[in-house]
């Protein structure tokens, strides 16, 4: 058997999402691969001294800036004429995309370098133990958007990371689940055959963060993709060019109901219809019911 | 070859001559001549390197980070509050020990905004494990940045050096300094091949996490090498003036101090003009001296000491104030200074935001340090502007 | 002089995460499996292995007891047991 890219023996918490789409990610691009990883769960869990979970070369920097320090590994690359065949991947969680480390990938993107970013978003800042970020949805519960009793939870929905990648012009931009396998496997492929700034934002469960079940979390991907909450849409070159249909999508109480932190919602019939209201839109934006 | 130089652009001539692979800056006033001029040359074609205008300072470190990981020599130039806002990036750096030389073309801190000269962006930021070149005019510039390569690449080191020179004053200045040849600084700097790097032939993970079992002898480890650099260092400039056939770089330079009764310690382009003081005063009969610093990380303590060692009377120069403290130099220069020997030492503030130094102010420093010396004294200020009631008139 | 610079890639290996399970583990069948790979893709860990139907089996050093790959097998070869149950 051939050696493992990312091994076991980390130590994500059982039934871990991101440790299950960091595997396939770095599988689907092979041993020509070079990971600048930012500050979260992932680095934590897989690399505490003097154990490392990654045989590929790999680095850690700091909370907001693999998308800076890949542009230096892709550029160091190019001038010694070692790029051809090698992929260099910026990954971040939610908060280090979408919040903190969006600077530094908005002007990688803008600069065009040949980089795939990859956000793993479980919708919270996890790491430091649930904290609320621009990804988290509406009406979630965080331990800084808790419910209570002027709060149903996070009054915000999730940022348009998506579109905002599409917005910079760049080849491909992709949604992806732990509840579709294959298909993150296809699009990590697919991105690496393509030259010039890719982002792949995968959704991963989190157990503790999410209050459910660690067996639960494929099951859960799915849901989330199943209801709209979570469209899986493919954009090349700005062209929405694939989607994944939903011709009967699921209520969003069955995705709901398996996660202790929407329990309060689902005690209110209006904020259950607000979360209905989000997962529609999304089949209406992107069009997948047809 | 002597050329009549602007400081910025004997910076970029240098930096070039260095062979660096990846160059990456973000604009900031007085460093941006540094980085145009460097700019231009890979737009000519004349220097063959990756350059890179990142969105902030924060992404110019961190990529030069990145690309020094993977094996490119890299090079970047900051100030003031960009200095600042990489300063996490400037300890991770060192943390990781990767090789990298940064100019910083010295700049006061906001608030209030000011572009112009002093010290406190790199005196702020003395505890990262970077080594800390300080220019007095522009051969200086140019010298240290080759030695700077030299010395973060060598295998017993492994750490970043920052090339500090004054704003304004040595970045806008001109003046006439000798250009070395590509063949020379061949002969003197190796190509970049470090032993650590992210290399698909052979996978390694840099940065991890380091638990409280794991971290401290990271430190450690920094704090031992820079204290062997002090040794690396000289050895470093000896080599340098075998190549170049010039004294440059080195911990320090003591300049009229062998019997001198009152020296002053300073580092920068503040230095021409004490020396300039000393030498007025030497005329007029008074026996002073300036101790030039040109390393201030590692502190060159024992150097220090050997030089100051029967000066009766030492005053700390500097632009840079440690608020609610003294002048941090002064911090540094006393907490080495031995203790049983009776020494009159007087702490100096001058020229923050820019503010020009003349040699009557030298003057006054001299005179006040034997009149009425303590650790911190600001020369120069403008009584008027201090008043008890903020409104402005 | 350097300390701890940088770590040793896949050295995690060593790191036993067996060690986790307290309650119960997977039983991998091993009558209708249909060599599918679903189980393989879903483990956090990695420690599925497997090539021909009938063939695939966890690491049980390092399984931690989540049971995804129950959840996912499309048919239903794998299933929790007791962690003292004698496999």
């Amino acid at each position: 058997m051939s050696k493992a890219l990312f091994t076991s023996g980390h130590s994500a918490c059982a039934g871990c999402g991101q440790a299950i789409a960091a595997r396939l990610v770095v599988e689907a691009t092979g041993e020509n691969t070079i990971i600048a990883n930012n500050t979260g769960c992932l680095e934590v869990f897989s690399t505490a001294y003097p154990q490392s979970c990654w045989n590929v070369p790999w680095i850690h920097s700091l909370f907001e800036n693999a998308a800076a320090v890949s542009s230096g590994i892709e550029a160091a690359l190019i001038y010694l004429g070692k790029k051809e065949g090698t992929t260099v991947i910026s990954q971040a969680g939610d908060g280090g995309t979408a919040d903190i480390g969006l600077q530094a990938l908005s002007g990688m993107w803008e600069r065009g370098h040949d980089i795939l970013s990859i956000c793993y978003d479980n919708e919270a800042y996890m790491n430091t133990g649930i904290q609320r970020s621009g990804l988290t949805p509406f009406d979630s519960n965080t331990t800084t958007s808790p419910p209570g009793k002027e709060s149903f939870g996070n009054p915000k929905p999730k940022k348009n990371v998506l579109e905002i990648a599409v917005a910079h012009g760049i080849p491909y931009v992709a949604t992806a689940s732990i509840g579709y396998p294959a298909d993150l496997t296809r699009k990590i492929k697919k991105a690496k055959t393509i030259t010039g700034p890719k982002y792949i934002q995968i959704h991963v469960p989190c157990p503790l963060g999410w209050r459910h079940e660690p067996g639960a979390t494929y099951e859960i991907a799915k849901l989330a993709v199943e209801t709209g909450l979570y469209p899986l849409v493919e954009f090349e070159n700005g062209k929405l060019t694939g989607k994944k249909r939903l011709t009967a999508p699921k209520p969003v109480e069955e995705y709901m109901k398996l996660q202790g932190r929407f329990k309060h919602i689902l005690k209110s019939t209006d904020e259950t219809a607000k979360v209905q209201a989000i997962a529609n839109a999304n089949i209406e934006r992107y069009q997948l019911k047809d | 070859m002597r050329q009549f130089l602007e400081g910025s652009q004997a910076v970029a001539e240098s930096v070039k001559l260095c062979r660096p692979g990846v160059i990456s800056a973000y604009p900031i006033t007085p460093q941006t001549h540094i980085v145009e001029g460097l700019a231009q040359m890979v737009a000519d074609g004349d220097l063959k390197a990756q350059f890179i205008n990142v969105e902030s300072e924060h992404s110019a470190a961190s990529l030069v980070l990145g690309a020094s990981a993977t094996g490119a020599r890299a090079f970047t130039a900051t100030s003031s509050q960009g200095l600042l806002l990489m300063a996490e990036v400037l300890f991770n750096i060192a943390g990781m020990r990767l090789p990298l030389v940064l100019t910083c073309a010295n700049r006061s801190v906001s608030a209030p905004i000011n572009i112009w000269n002093d010290h406190q962006d790199a005196v702020t930021v003395r505890d990262s494990g970077w080594i800390q070149f300080w220019a007095e005019d522009i051969q200086d510039v140019i010298d240290l940045h080759i030695q700077a390569y030299r010395l973060s690449e060598d295998s017993r080191v492994y750490l970043p050096v920052m090339v500090n020179m004054d704003g304004y004053i040595l970045t806008h200045g001109l003046e006439v300094a000798d250009l070395p040849s590509q063949k020379d600084v061949d002969k003197f700097l190796p190509a970049y091949n470090p032993s650590y790097k992210l290399d698909v032939e052979n996978p390694m993970t840099l940065g991890f996490l380091a638990t409280p079992d794991y971290y401290m002898e990271t430190r450690f480890a920094i704090a031992k090498t820079l204290s062997d650099t002090l040794e690396i260092i000289p050895e470093i400039a000896k080599g340098f003036k075998k190549v170049f056939g010039r004294e440059s770089g080195g911990l320090l330079q003591a300049y009229r101090c062998e019997d001198a009764e009152v020296v002053l310690v300073a580092k920068g382009s503040l230095i021409g003009t004490i020396k300039d003081t000393v030498d007025d005063l030497r005329a007029e009969g008074k026996k002073v001296g300036v101790l030039k610093l040109i390393t201030y990380r590692p502190f060159p303590a024992k150097a220090i000491c050997d030089c100051l060692a029967k000066i009766p009377n030492i005053g700390v120069v500097e632009k840079s104030i440690s608020l609610g403290a003294t002048g941090p130099l002064y911090a540094d220069i006393t907490s080495v200074l031995p203790k049983e020997t009776k020494r009159n030492i007087g702490g100096f503030v001058i020229g923050l935001g820019g503010r020009d130094i003349k040699k009557r102010d030298i003057r006054e420093i001299f005179d006040r340090l034997i009149e009425s010396p303590n650790p911190c004294q600001f020369i120069g200020i403008k009584g008027d502007l201090l008043k008890e009631d903020s409104k402005n008139e | 002089m350097f300390g701890p610079r940088v770590s040793k890639a896949g050295s995690g290996l060593r790191h036993k995460t067996g060690a986790w399970r307290t309650e119960k583990k997977p039983k991998f069948l091993k009558k209708n499996c249909i060599a599918c790979r679903m189980c393989v893709m879903i483990c956090p860990e990695g420690c599925i292995t497997g090539k021909e139907k009938n063939t695939f089996i966890c690491d049980y050093n390092y399984c931690k007891g989540c049971g995804n790959c129950v959840a996912i097998c499309p048919k239903k070869d794998i299933i929790m047991v007791k962690e003292a149950e004698k496999l």
